[in-house]
């Protein structure tokens, strides 16, 4: 996969909030002082209980919200002295609900829409457009109208469109809400090889296996504060950090954590690592 | 047992997407029948016409969408085609899949009043299950709040808790715990099964969360390609790991890893449940 030609070197500071607060208009505070660091070329998963904030939190990384104390530093420039059209380069953001993202009269339109807007050439715009189409398979429904599309691929519309801008943070709010598992996975894989080139991923989720299988860090937030910020190995260990959170780890984890007795010292996160922890189990039974 | 659905070789079409074409049928001859007091759980790949064959289930397909439509669906006998929908809502409640477009009155409160108000019911009636439903939905402390205003989670739990409190005799929800925390998943998983024991409730769910349908609901129906392509118990469709992958269905980490082994090693271990698989390797596995 070729990458955007991105302008910082992993390892960088790409994102980094400082004492944020922020309220909705006279409403009490929703994030409640949050600082964190991200990386470039981090894959942070964002996790927390419905209304916890993370919504709130992702929208400050793209300047759709502004905090209303403290402030967000992009590449090390204040988000305030930035428009959101001049944000939307660099930090991309699939919407929680796609209905709030989509009102092109074609998906192949809503695709390019951000490509040509970022002002890229039109042979540029137009490869990248057919492109998502094909990785997310809606070449079926280029020419439909993406409004009255099922929910499954309006939601996929909204990921292909934010996919083929290729900004250098890529930011996806519950993107696999609503998804099968074949839909999952395949999108999971696209993150993945663009985070291989290089590209910042934050993964907004409340589905525990994909943090455990993509996401090596964690970032739990609960009630506007950040509670935790580890390796996802880390916190998935913390017994008590998961019930107060309400986390609820994935099946294999359970299960492997009930059976520590016959493989201890393992902390394993997905089926693969079960496999090979526990070897030919017909062979250890009686 | 009474029948509560039947669905009897069902085809749909939508009106045509791209003007001078014409659409392809998106449901084929579906056939399913449903118990009353079952808990019959739907999967399906992306835009199968899982949400297609709900909204036929309470007459808004074909009434409010147009298109083609052969076969039929008789709730408790009643012709959803020739019902007028009104009728059918006191009938079948249906919790749709984008919980937003459900809601649009100016506090949650009034949102979970509505159903319960268009149903005549006296006031105080109506604050008890307004509050019962919030409760049951863990909302209790939003009454006042614009339900605009709330998180996706949020507002997926307001248009559940609307439905739930008319309890209708069939109650559809549509993908209801797609944007809800691990908790609210489970709760809406063992709050629907309440409703079921204790109000004899027929419940319909559409969802792709495995572990929970194999844990809560009684059967499951797969549709792929338009038809019923798997229907059984949970238990027996999650067996068949291979079979849901090729679909491109979830199935519980626990069946994944007994099928993986399986492969790995030639063993027939067929494991669904997570206590289940617990008690038969723990028995079993040599202490080390
Ligand atoms: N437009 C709004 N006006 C007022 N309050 C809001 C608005 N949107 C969200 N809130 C409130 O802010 C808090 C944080 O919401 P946010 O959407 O960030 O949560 P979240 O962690 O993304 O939740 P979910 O998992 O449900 O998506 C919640 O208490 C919510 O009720
Ligand atoms: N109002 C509509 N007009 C035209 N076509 C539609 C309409 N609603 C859905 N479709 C199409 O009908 C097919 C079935 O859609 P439906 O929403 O029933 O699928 P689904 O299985 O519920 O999908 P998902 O998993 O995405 O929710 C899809 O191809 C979809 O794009
Ligand atoms: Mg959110
Ligand atoms: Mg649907």
């Amino acid at each position: 996969m070729e990458s955007n030609g991105l302008a910082h070197e992993v390892g960088d500071m790409c994102l980094e909030a400082t004492d944020l607060w922020f309220a909705y208009e006279e409403g009490p505070s929703v994030l409640k002082g949050i600082s964190l660091e991200i990386k470039v070329g981090d894959f942070v998963a964002l996790i927390g209980q419905n209304g916890s904030g993370k919504t709130t939190l992702a929208k400050h990384f793209n300047g759709l919200l502004r905090p209303s104390r403290g402030r967000v530093l992009l590449y090390g420039e204040d988000n305030r002295e930035h428009p959101v059209a001049h944000l939307a380069r660099t930090v991309g953001y699939v919407f929680q609900n796609p209905d709030h993202q989509i009102f092109s009269a074609t998906t192949r339109e809503e695709i390019a829409f951000g490509p040509r807007n970022i002002g890229l050439e039109e042979s540029e715009v137009q490869q990248r457009t057919e492109q998502a189409l094909e990785y997310f398979d809606l070449t079926a429904y280029a020419d439909h109208q993406p409004a009255i599309l099922g929910f499954g691929l309006r939601r996929k519309v909204s990921i292909a469109a934010v996919y083929a801008m290729r900004t250098d943070v890529l930011i996806l709010d519950e993107p696999t809400a609503g998804l099968d598992w074949k839909s999952t996975h395949e999108l999971m894989q696209r993150i993945v090889a663009l985070h291989r080139t290089g590209h910042t991923i934050i993964l907004i989720t409340h589905d525990m296996r994909l943090v455990a299988e993509y996401a090596p860090r964690c970032l739990v937030l609960r009630d506007g504060n950040i509670l935790a910020d580890d390796d996802t190995r880390e916190i998935f260990r913390q017994a008590d950090l998961l019930r107060e959170t309400h986390i609820e780890l994935p099946q294999i984890c359970r299960l492997a954590r009930r059976l520590e007795p016959f493989n201890p010292g393992r902390n394993i996160l997905t089926v693969a690592e079960f496999l090979e922890g526990y070897g030919n189990l017909a062979e250890r039974m009686r | 047992m009474s029948v509560a659905i039947v669905v009897d070789r069902l085809s749909y079409s939508y009106p045509s997407p791209v003007p001078g074409r014409d659409a392809t049928w998106v449901l084929q001859e579906v056939s399913l029948s449903v118990e009353e007091g079952e808990f019959v759980s739907i999967m399906g790949p992306t835009g199968v016409g899982k949400t297609t064959l709900c909204l036929a289930l309470n007459g808004i397909v074909p009434q409010s969408t147009g298109g083609r439509i052969k076969g039929e669906v008789h709730i408790y006998g009643l012709n959803t085609k020739l019902q007028p929908v009104a009728d059918l809502a006191q009938l079948v409640g249906i919790v749709f899949q984008d919980a937003e477009t459900q809601l649009f009155n100016m506090s949650v409160e009034a949102e979970i009043a509505f159903g319960l108000e268009s149903l005549g019911k006296p006031a105080e009636e109506i604050a008890e299950r307004v509050d019962w439903a919030m409760a049951l939905v863990g909302m209790s402390g939003f009454k006042d709040r614009s339900p605009f205003q709330l998180s996706g989670g949020q507002k997926q739990r307001v248009a559940i808790a609307s439905i739930l409190a008319m309890t209708p005799k069939i109650l559809v929800l549509d993908e209801p715990t797609a944007n809800l925390d691990p908790l609210g998943k489970a709760e809406v998983f063992s709050v629907v099964r309440e409703l079921r024991q204790k109000r004899g409730m027929t419940i319909i769910m559409i969802e792709h969360e495995s572990e929970h349908i194999v844990e809560f609901s009684d059967r499951v129906i797969v549709l792929n390609n338009g038809r019923v392509e798997l229907e059984g118990r949970p238990a027996s469709i999650f067996s068949q790991v291979d079979h849901m992958r090729k679909i491109g269905l979830d199935v519980p980490q626990v069946s994944e890893m007994a099928h993986r082994h399986n492969q790995k090693y030639q063993t027939h271990f067929a494991f669904t449940q997570l206590d289940e698989t617990y008690q038969a390797l723990v028995s079993r596995l040599d202490g080390k």
